[in-house]
């Protein structure tokens, strides 16, 4: 069948999670293209109002499995939901987040269906293939596109032969968007009697501590940024002063949360948060493919850096080729001045 | 007690710090032999927990699995410097330009070549690809449990383990039966350094190589053969360049820069 279907995740307050209602909007965008119908299938305990949260987003078909067992999440009864749902609709592709519950369970889904699995795309299209040993001719394939390796490349990964075809992505990536505030689909109550009973027994919650999220890069209109090239942990201490100033958040780079400059939260790019700023600025940070992937649809970007060819600059609106360290004292200087 | 059957997944990945120009095939594969390699992190936290469960359990053995060229075997030698009783190297062509999928397929196979294992522990991720994926399938392939994202040990008994997993928004202890795979994070215990008599002793010595015979897999399953996906395309990105302006740093241009942001209200 033609559809595409959505791992839904709830949030701690049994609503539809916001990385799922992104992979729902281009799973809508997907599904129409492929003149199928969009699936969303949700786990949990209470979760029947779940239908009503998808249908705006152009779900056609929710599948509700509703157990006590199943909140909160655990690996092997959700396995066995998906499991269910994959088997009985025979999806074409399927869609994950990669969050810590989609990068538990997916793996674990393409291990079982012997298909494949790319992580962490970056973009989704179709497209056509044509295998270049055997000649045999392929249309509208899920091409999964990540950067890969190292930096400079961007991956096109296509599992041609196996279907559904798998992908996870990470929040904040794709756009959420709602279709039809009217959108109409249909619920089912997916029948987990009996698939429940030894997947429960697996593993045992003892006890969990949620916090309610301290730093939130996503929705900051401003962000400023930090790379290695900033130098330490003390140094970093100048861009909250400015993020301060101005109204902004701090974000890092995967280098510079490695070298302990920042919390891990507040990684920007392909393996942390993508963001979409009015104001990007980007301190030290060369500008490896992965943190573009996460940044690079900022409105304005501002590149502080000493090296007048790091790729970084090539994308900003301004560059200031100077030490982190000397610039931003006096960014904040003029900025003060400016708001006399 | 009786001790424990252990297996650490642990992979040698190319240092993606220090990538070069020659680091792809021409068919989108990672072209290993060109890159300096390292023990991946999170696989040596891994093989910290798995210590850690040795040390509390007298008897344990620890046997550290790597798949990958035959000069993998140096994460062998490291592990058993560090602890671990014996280990392998998995090389074989046949297991060549594997996706995740036959990876695991491949390790499966593998943890059930040494038998009756209770427990297994992989990094979360490798760094050249942090797609998380192994750990999972191979607990699917085995058909056992899984807990990943593991932190800290809290608890182990002859017959099960009790952990702290770390989420994105929270930690969560849980505890599963024996046997079940569990994937470790880079926020766990950093591994011990190797002991200096287990370094005399064991520095140099032979490794243990297995070949994909030994494992007895389906070779339908195993290497390129065995992997779903392709790599269609790859493409060094282009940067769109903006028209970019450039702004001394000084006073003079640093103010109309910020007068202008301010002026435009994006400031």
């Amino acid at each position: 069948m033609n559809n595409v279907l959505v791992y839904c995740e709830l949030t701690e307050n049994n609503h539809i999670a916001d990385i799922s209602l992104e992979l729902c909007t281009k799973g809508r965008q997907l599904a129409t293209e492929m003149n199928g119908r969009l699936q969303a299938v949700v786990a949990g305990s209470n979760v029947q109002h779940a239908a009503a949260e998808l249908y705006p987003y152009g779900v056609d078909e929710v599948f509700i499995a509703d157990d006590t067992r199943l909140a909160p999440y655990r690996t092997l009864p959700h396995f066995e939901v998906v499991l269910k749902v994959v088997n009985e609709q025979q999806p074409d592709v399927m869609l994950f987040g990669a969050t810590t519950v989609g990068r538990d369970l997916a793996p674990r889904v393409s291990s079982r269906l012997r298909c494949g699995l790319t992580a962490d795309c970056t973009a989704l299209e179709l497209g056509d293939h044509t295998d270049t040993l055997t000649g045999k001719e392929y249309k509208g394939i899920l091409h999964q596109i990540r950067p890969a390796f190292g930096g400079n490349i961007v991956a096109t990964i296509i599992t041609p032969e196996h279907k559904p075809q798998m992908a996870t992505v990470r929040e904040g990536v794709m756009r959420k968007e709602v279709l039809d505030a009217n959108y109409k689909g249909t619920a089912t109550n997916v029948d987990i009697a009996g698939c429940l009973d030894a997947a429960d027994k697996a593993v045992t919650i003892i006890r969990r501590e949620i916090v309610e999220k301290s730093i939130n890069i996503k929705g900051a209109s401003i962000i400023v940024a930090g790379g290695y090239g900033v130098g330490s942990k003390e140094n970093f201490k100048m861009l909250h002063d400015l993020a301060h100033l101005i109204g902004g958040e701090v974000g890092a780079t995967r280098a510079a949360v490695d070298a302990g400059f920042c919390e891990p939260e507040r990684q920007i790019g392909q393996t942390g948060v993508t963001v979409r700023p009015r104001l990007y600025i980007a301190c030290g940070i060369s500008g490896a493919v992965q943190h573009r992937a996460g940044m690079d649809q900022s409105s304005k970007i501002i590149s502080i850096n000493t090296d007048p060819n790091a790729p970084i600059n090539a994308i900003a609106d301004y560059t200031i080729i100077g030490d982190v360290c000397a610039v931003l004292p006096m960014m904040m200087d003029c900025y003060s001045n400016n708001l006399k | 007690m009786k001790g424990l059957k252990i297996v650490v997944l642990a992979k040698q990945v190319p240092d993606t710090h220090n990538v070069g120009a020659n680091a792809m095939n021409a068919d989108g594969t990672v072209n290993r032999a060109a890159l300096p390699t390292v023990f991946n992190p999170e696989d040596l936290n891994a093989l910290e927990m798995a210590l850690q469960v040795k040390d509390r359990i007298p008897g344990t053995h620890v046997t550290v699995v790597t798949m990958g060229l035959p000069k993998a075997s140096t994460i062998i030698s490291d592990s058993i410097s560090r602890g671990a009783d014996d280990g392998f190297v998995l090389s074989d062509p046949r297991l060549g330009g594997a996706d995740t999928l036959a990876t695991s397929y491949a390790l499966s196979c593998a943890v059930d070549m040494v038998g009756d294992v209770d427990l297994i522990f992989g990094g979360r991720q490798a760094i050249d690809g942090d797609t998380a994926q192994v750990g999972p399938q191979v607990a699917e392939k085995l058909d056992i449990p899984q807990i990943t994202y593991a932190e800290t040990l809290v608890n182990v008994d002859e017959k099960s383990i009790e952990v702290v997993r770390r989420l994105a928004d929270g930690i969560e202890q849980v505890r599963a039966n024996f046997p079940c795979v569990v994937t470790v994070t880079g926020t766990a215990q950093p591994c011990r350094y190797p002991h200096a008599h287990r370094l005399i002793k064991f520095d140099g010595a032979p490794v243990a190589t297995r070949n994909a015979d030994d494992i007895k897999p389906d070779l339908e399953r195993i290497g390129k053969k065995g992997s779903p996906t392709k790599v269609k395309k790859i493409q060094n990105v282009v940067l769109a360049h903006k028209e970019s302006q450039q702004v001394a740093p000084t006073t003079e241009a640093l103010s109309e820069l910020m007068g202008t942001l301010i002026a435009e209200h994006i400031i």
